[in-house]
């Protein structure tokens, strides 16, 4: 078990899981407006990192691919996030 | 003998920068998560003008099974890790078994899919019912072809790793693969939150 999670890949599945497991918890609980939008996005930017880094092992790849997926990531956040702004008005 | 033993040290690609699979198939990751960056903005602001309808019909969505989708897709890619951290340590025989059990989560959520689908179209809901349905299905089915396609491309990755395509010597066509089956379960990534539970 402990040898198992040495392996990032195993280490980021487990994390995976439970970051799945908190964002159905918010949608049972009902939670809903900012604080929630943003704890979803950013529970997602985290799972979404761990996809990146340790699935698909751009970990160790030169730089400019790693600014270009995880920058996907938080530009598509970003625009949902501002969305979510506007709806406020 | 001090000169022996750092001549012995493996003569591996130690701190270098190295990008997993061919180049293009990163171009062409690239131009899927633009496509869908489009997509997932296109919605966020179609919800912004229509926050109380979004909300409404949101409802009507199965969260379980979008959250039991995410498990699939993410032990999914899991299983294709192995199968690549197999090949890095030439362990060949390990490579196919694990393809087979990503391929199988794929398959599991196409299952689950077609359920929620089969639930939704035999209730009248289509394209055209309003605004929120007609993301809801585009998004979703989309995606869902991306998942057939990820499957197609695992099981082409499955009969080259049994005849022993793969191993420390080469895994870049693995890994390609791979990637793009990965970069499936990133998108469903955000989907899921995005069109299911964010409100």
């Amino acid at each position: 078990m402990i040898a198992a999670l040495k392996n990032s890949a195993h280490r980021a599945w487990v994390v995976l899981m439970v970051a799945t497991g908190i964002t159905w918890y918010l949608g049972e609980v009902g939670a809903a407006g900012t604080g929630a939008i943003v704890a979803m996005l950013v529970i997602a930017f985290v799972k979404g990192r761990l996809v990146i880094l340790d699935f698909m092992e751009l970990r160790d790849a030169p730089m400019m691919w790693r600014v270009l997926l995880e920058g996907w990531l938080i530009v598509v956040a970003s625009l949902i996030l501002l969305a979510y702004w506007i709806s406020l008005k | 003998m001090q000169a022996m033993t750092t001549v012995a040290l493996p003569a591996t690609d130690l701190g270098s920068k190295r990008l997993p699979g061919d180049l293009a198939i990163w171009f062409f990751i690239l131009a899927e998560l633009l496509a869908f960056a489009v997509f997932f903005a296109a919605y966020s602001f179609a919800r912004a003008k229509n926050v109380e309808m979004f909300n409404f019909y949101q409802q009507t969505l199965d969260r379980d099974l979008g959250a039991l989708n995410t498990v699939l897709l993410i032990t999914g890619s899991w299983f294709i890790v192995r199968a690549v951290q197999a090949a890095h340590r030439d362990d060949i025989k390990a490579i196919p078994p694990n393809i087979l059990l990503g391929w199988l989560c794929g398959g599991g959520f196409l299952v689950v899919k077609v359920i929620e689908y089969a639930e939704k179209f035999g209730a009248g809901i289509s394209m055209s019912t309003n605004t929120f349905y007609m993301f809801y299905i585009s998004l979703t089915f989309f995606h869902f072809m991306h998942v057939i396609l990820g499957m197609v491309i695992l099981t082409v990755l499955w009969f080259q790793a049994r005849n022993g395509a793969y191993g420390g010597h080469n895994a870049h066509g693995l890994e390609s693969g791979a990637a793009y089956w990965h970069m499936v379960d990133l998108l469903w990534i955000v989907l899921f939150p995005l069109v299911y539970v964010m409100r």
